[in-house]
């Protein structure tokens, strides 16, 4: 019995909505500078991407390769906290009309307060969630409910390993997208991820209700046309990360790093 | 009240398995092996013959008469300190090698602070032939460089962490980063009682052969398997976990957790996470973490690397929150002096964690007929040169 509310936000409706592949880009708020997550959603948006991961910065970010790991020490050094990227991004609605994601790990939405944190992301238009070590378990049992309150999709991680008993559970509760992970990594690995066909094409072929992205190892033009013959579009996160580190001026920087992917 | 673990891998509120998709398969196969594995007579045998032969258990319970004299108190030392290798954390890497060679891996992860568990870990890799990397924080290879060149020697390859604090908590994250990167062929040797479940539950029941022991030699040498204190340090517990296990249901045997205050417990530079910490989820379980407002880990302090972590394993977190043990917290003086002490009264150098223990001795209430047993996890060998080195400070008045 499929009890579910089936949700509908930006993110929901951005899958009906596309013909060609989407591109997802992942970064840090408050990085570089602490001021920057609103000018970088922007210049992404501009850009022509289809919608962002804006990661909230922890000090142990275990799924996290160097480079994100260490934008995230810099953003935390620069002072940025959730009630801080709240406030920045509380009139983004004005502006900003592709799906939104908050991608961070569950020890600081803990502490924020997990309802608290669902209201207030909704109130300043985020669609979705990414809590890497936040189980399907324990969403399931303890936070699910206030997750669909909030209209909030809640996205989870498939891997190579994931068995396919696991991912029917998963995909009964995600709602938004499945993100699969690409290998078997941290983000920004130098993995290549062509060596996958087969776990991608058995994911295509698995039936999942959600439509699917594929993450982590993608990193340029050539591994994105790859991801996304198998699926409905995919993430990068630090190549993009890297190509901002040290940017004179993020906007032109920025669109020359989309176009090169698309 | 239930102080064992739930199917769940909970102890009240804390514990459970916060790990991202990554290691669900890892953590997955351990979580149902783990028991069975335990129990087979084939393990059981092989483990028990190691502890005995390689190992050099049982260890001794040592009456320290003049160290009870000093505190008008009876004064037992569980000898973990003459475990092969320096401490009990050989009880739970042997262990936990034997498990992994049941469960077809060929390469070990491993993150140490103080070091002891990195050459617990070494050791026993040497011995079964294991590939062996072991991370440990950058600041901590400098403090405690012999134990470093230990590993070296013992053919273990030592990463160093330099991320964040470079300690204890860095060392954990980077190998957690190893296990996700290498699923199949590796299996993590978690050094406390922390981590996602199972492994507290399983570190515990390795270290659980100390309690097992005391009950039996106190028996015999006093009439009565339960004494009146058991006390124990606490970084990540595992000394602690296994010193209590058998007397966690035995209410009239009070426990003692000491954990480190560093240069005070409100100085901003302490490790005394049940004075500071608040629940929160780290390194795969719920647990008391000490953390700023928005949740960020906070570095802990102590003069003990093996102490210098900003959590305690849930189960110490449950003791805490039912009253099933007493906290207390140890200043860096506090312990560099018993360390001292214990030298002198006993002839016993003590790892600095295991000071923690014995200092606390001065803040109970003893009684002349109470019957204490300090748990003596490591010996000092390995802090030599932070007892030559600091000696000025802490000792000067």
């Amino acid at each position: 019995m499929d009890t579910k509310i089936q949700l509908k936000n930006r993110l929901t409706t951005a899958f009906s909505d596309s013909k060609k592949p989407l591109l997802n880009i992942y970064f840090t708020a408050g990085y570089p500078a602490l001021n920057d997550t609103l000018p970088v959603l922007r210049a992404l948006q501009n850009s022509g991407v289809d919608m962002v991961e804006i990661g909230m910065p922890f000090s142990d970010p275990l799924a996290d390769g160097p480079v994100i790991q260490r934008s995230s020490e810099i953003a935390l050094e620069n002072g940025m906290t959730i009630k801080g990227l709240f406030q920045q991004i509380k009139e983004m609605r004005k502006e900003i009309h592709i799906p939104v994601l908050l991608m961070g790990y569950i020890n600081p939405v803990l502490r924020y307060g997990v309802e608290k944190f669902c209201e207030d992301a909704a109130a300043v238009g985020v669609d979705g969630v990414i809590i890497p070590d936040l189980p399907v378990r324990e969403y399931i049992e303890d936070y699910e409910e206030i997750f669909q309150k909030n209209n909030l999709s809640n996205i989870f991680l498939v891997t190579p390993h994931t068995s396919p008993e696991r991912l029917k559970l998963i995909d009964e509760h995600a709602t938004g997208f499945i993100y699969a992970v690409s290998t078997d990594s941290t983000t920004g690995n130098t993995k290549d991820i062509r060596q996958q066909e087969a776990y991608f094409s058995k994911l295509k072929a698995s039936g999942l209700k959600n439509p699917l992205m594929i993450g982590f190892n993608v990193r340029d033009k050539e591994s994105f046309c790859f991801a996304t013959d198998y699926a409905n579009g995919a993430i990068i996160g630090s190549a993009f990360v890297k190509a901002i580190t040290g940017s004179k001026n993020l906007e032109k920087d920025i669109d020359v790093f989309i176009k090169g992917i698309r | 009240m239930n102080f064992t673990v739930d199917k769940n891998g909970f102890y009240g509120s804390f514990g459970g398995a916060y790990i991202p998709e990554m290691l669900f398969p890892n953590v997955e196969e351990l979580k149902e092996k783990y028991l069975n594995i335990m129990h087979e007579e084939s393990f059981i045998e092989e483990y028990n013959n190691l502890l005995k032969d390689y190992v050099g258990r049982p260890t001794p319970l040592y009456f320290a008469k003049r160290l009870s004299e000093h505190f008008k108190a009876n004064i037992y030392l569980k000898r973990e300190d003459l475990c092969h290798t320096g401490a009990h954390k050989i009880n739970n890497t042997l262990g936990q090698i034997l498990l992994a060679k049941r469960l077809g891996k060929r390469r070990i992860i491993a993150e140490t602070g103080a070091g002891q568990h990195g050459v617990a870990t070494a050791t026993v890799c040497a011995l079964l032939g294991f590939d062996c990397i072991v991370y440990m924080g950058e600041i901590d290879m400098e403090r405690q460089k012999p134990n470093v060149e230990r590993m070296k020697m013992l053919g273990a390859k030592v990463v160093p962490a330099t991320s964040g604090s470079k300690t204890l908590k860095d060392a954990t994250n980077e190998a957690i980063r190893d296990w996700i990167n290498n699923p199949a062929d590796t299996h993590y040797i978690i050094g406390s009682v922390v981590g996602p479940h199972p492994y507290p539950d399983m570190v515990a029941r390795f270290q659980a052969i100390i309690s097992k022991e005391i009950r039996a030699q106190l028996k015999e040498k006093t009439g009565s398997e339960n004494p009146d204190y058991v006390i124990a340090c606490v970084g990540g517990g595992s000394n602690a976990a296994g010193a209590f296990y058998h007397y966690l249901n035995e209410a009239k045997v009070k426990l003692v957790a000491v954990e480190a205050a560093g240069m005070g417990i409100d100085s901003g530079y302490s490790a005394a996470t049940t004075f500071l910490g608040k629940p929160g989820v780290l390194h795969g379980s719920k647990t008391l973490l000490m953390q700023t407002e928005d949740g960020q880990i906070v570095e802990a302090h102590s003069i003990s690397a093996g102490l210098d972590y900003p959590g305690i394993g849930p189960i110490h977190s449950h003791l805490f929150e039912t009253g099933r043990a007493e906290f207390l917290a140890i200043t860096d003086k506090e312990a560099f002096k018993s360390a001292v002490l214990l030298s002198k009264l006993e002839g016993i150098i003590p790892a600095l964690e295991s000071s923690h223990a014995i200092a606390s001795l001065a803040k109970l209430n003893l009684k002349p007929s109470d019957t204490v047993v300090v748990n003596l996890s490591g010996r000092g060998d390995k802090d030599l040169m932070t007892y030559i080195t600091r000696k000025e400070e802490f000792l000067k008045d």
